[in-house]
């Protein structure tokens, strides 16, 4: 057990030091969702009307209701970058070391996961602070909260990334993973219009959104700012977490690897 | 340390699709020997060393480590293996105590003892006076030195390299060699020094002799080289079995 918390303990802190090192990449996770703030949310507030729906008690501006999805949207990036960070770690042998602990994989692989979420609630709550200075602000419970609510949405997305990672052999396939998996995950899911919203232009598109993780994490951030629980979205987005990390783990299994069958 | 053998490997097998990697590869390393693992490129050295370190795992066969059977009780074995691998596995922009505390903590080695250990590793192979240096201001016989000094900081009964000497200089390989050599009479450390240059081997090594997938040859290297060299002796059975 001891062995156990020293290793998550080094992991945590090697990829905070990382992250650290890397000055520009708090600087992008943090430009990225600002920039979606600031000029996409200005033009859209004009053309999308928003219904008061829960959590919310009264009407509300554009700005406000991307918050949340800005959140998971730092999340989703973050996660996918860790995942670029383990296919470069293999390709340049790094992983190697990690992989050939006496520690069970699966507890690595955690402690890998945790590690990547510890860095992206940084950078959430640093984008949360640069929007209440911009005036939108949340209740003070909220922003307590949230923090349960973004490291079960943290975890999830994070997992999504060891997954695509245990399956993605190189580096240049990871292209096809912002096509695949990050665009239509962001926009298929209530981070920029909720799912009435959608419904409107199709009830199959608001079918793909509500069954889509990232719209439930979402939905979690979003009812935990206001200091509300989302018990569905919590479920969806656990289970999603659990099937993620379940899949990961079966991918880096040496026995079962689709890392070890292609390799060669 | 146990007086089992080192290494022992049983009718290995292993394949990447319908490409054969491996093919009934077995061999016995007594503790306390340095084994060369003679092979040329593409010989299925690399292949061999990542069933070892349990990267991947074979179709058949099994592997033992210090008596420890890897399929079975692999956190065990694996405790007690240390591994250089071929390509450097080190983090560029920590400094050498970063990556050596780093590497400890995977084996569950606290701070506070790491700390010991480390200063004796770095030690030993001359690179004390680096601790606090980035790795990446190292340059390629430094970052070598200091991979072996951290594959041994949890003290491991066998160490596994995979062509540790590639790009070096002819005295960084002298002197990494010897050290490596020093080590199997100094500490009964078992050695599987995988390489493709006939001049790390010494008479008295162990040989394995690994070609096209399979073991050609083993035993001690001056009783299986006879009055030839091992370079004619290497040549010849690779040429004989190629025809």
């Amino acid at each position: 057990m001891r062995a156990a918390l020293i290793a998550l303990w080094a992991i945590v802190q090697r990829e905070t030091l990382r992250f650290v090192s890397q000055r520009g990449r708090l600087l992008a996770a943090l430009v990225r969702p600002l920039v979606w703030l600031v000029v996409f949310a200005a033009g859209f507030r004009a053309a999308l009307g928003l219904s008061i729906t829960p959590p919310y008690q009264t009407y509300i501006t554009y700005e406000i209701y991307i918050v949340p999805g800005l959140c998971g949207m730092v999340q989703l990036f973050n996660g996918m970058q860790s995942s670029l960070s383990l296919v470069y770690d293999r390709e340049m042998g790094s992983m190697r070391l990690l992989l050939t602990s006496p520690l069970p994989r699966w507890w690595l692989l955690f402690c890998k996961l945790l590690a990547g979420t510890a860095i992206s609630l940084v950078q959430v709550y640093a984008f949360l602070l640069v929007a209440f200075f911009m005036g939108i602000q949340f209740p003070l419970a909220g922003y307590l909260l949230a923090l349960p609510a973004l490291l079960v949405s943290g975890l999830m997305l994070g997992a999504l990334g060891l997954l695509l990672s245990s399956a993605i052999k190189q580096l240049e396939n990871f292209a096809g993973v912002m096509n695949f998996v990050i665009f239509p995950m962001f926009f298929l899911s209530t981070a920029l219009y909720p799912l009435w919203k959608m419904a409107d232009a199709s009830t199959l598109l608001r079918d793909i959104c509500a069954v889509n993780p990232f719209t439930q994490a979402v939905e979690l951030i979003r009812f935990a700012l206001y200091a509300e629980p989302n018990w569905i979205a919590l479920s969806w987005t656990v289970l999603a977490l659990i099937m993620f990390l379940g899949g990961s783990i079966w991918g880096y299994d040496p026995s079962k690897s689709m890392i070890a069958r292609k390799s060669g | 340390m146990n007086d089992q053998p080192g290494v022992v490997v049983d009718s290995l097998r292993h394949s990447y699709g319908s490409k054969l990697a491996l093919d009934d590869v077995g061999f016995t390393i007594p503790r306390g020997t340095f084994c060369a693992l003679l092979g040329p490129n593409g010989a299925g050295k690399s292949t061999l060393f990542s069933l070892l370190t349990r990267l991947f795992v074979p179709e058949s066969g099994t592997i033992n480590i210090a008596g420890r059977d890897l399929a079975t009780e692999p956190r065990s074995a694996l405790a007690r293996m240390g591994v250089v691998f071929q390509q450097p596995t080190l983090d560029l922009d920590l400094t050498v105590r970063q990556n050596m505390l780093y590497f400890a903590a995977l084996h569950g080695i606290s701070k506070r003892d790491s700390a010991l250990r480390m200063e004796d590793a770095l030690g030993q192979l001359g690179m004390a006076e680096r601790a606090s240096e980035k790795v990446r201001a190292l340059n390629g016989g430094h970052r070598r030195r200091m991979e072996i000094a951290r594959a041994l900081l949890h003290k491991p009964d066998v160490l596994l390299l995979d062509e540790p000497t590639v790009g070096l200089d002819a005295e960084t390989r002298r002197h990494i060699t010897h050290h490596v050599h020093e080590l199997t009479k100094t500490t009964g450390l078992t050695v599987l020094w995988a390489t493709h240059l006939v001049d790390e081997v010494l008479p008295d090594d162990q040989l394995v002799v690994l070609h096209q997938g399979a073991v050609l040859a083993g035993g001690k290297c001056h009783i299986l080289t006879g009055k030839r060299t091992l370079a004619d002796t290497f040549a010849s059975l690779t040429k004989e079995d190629a025809t």
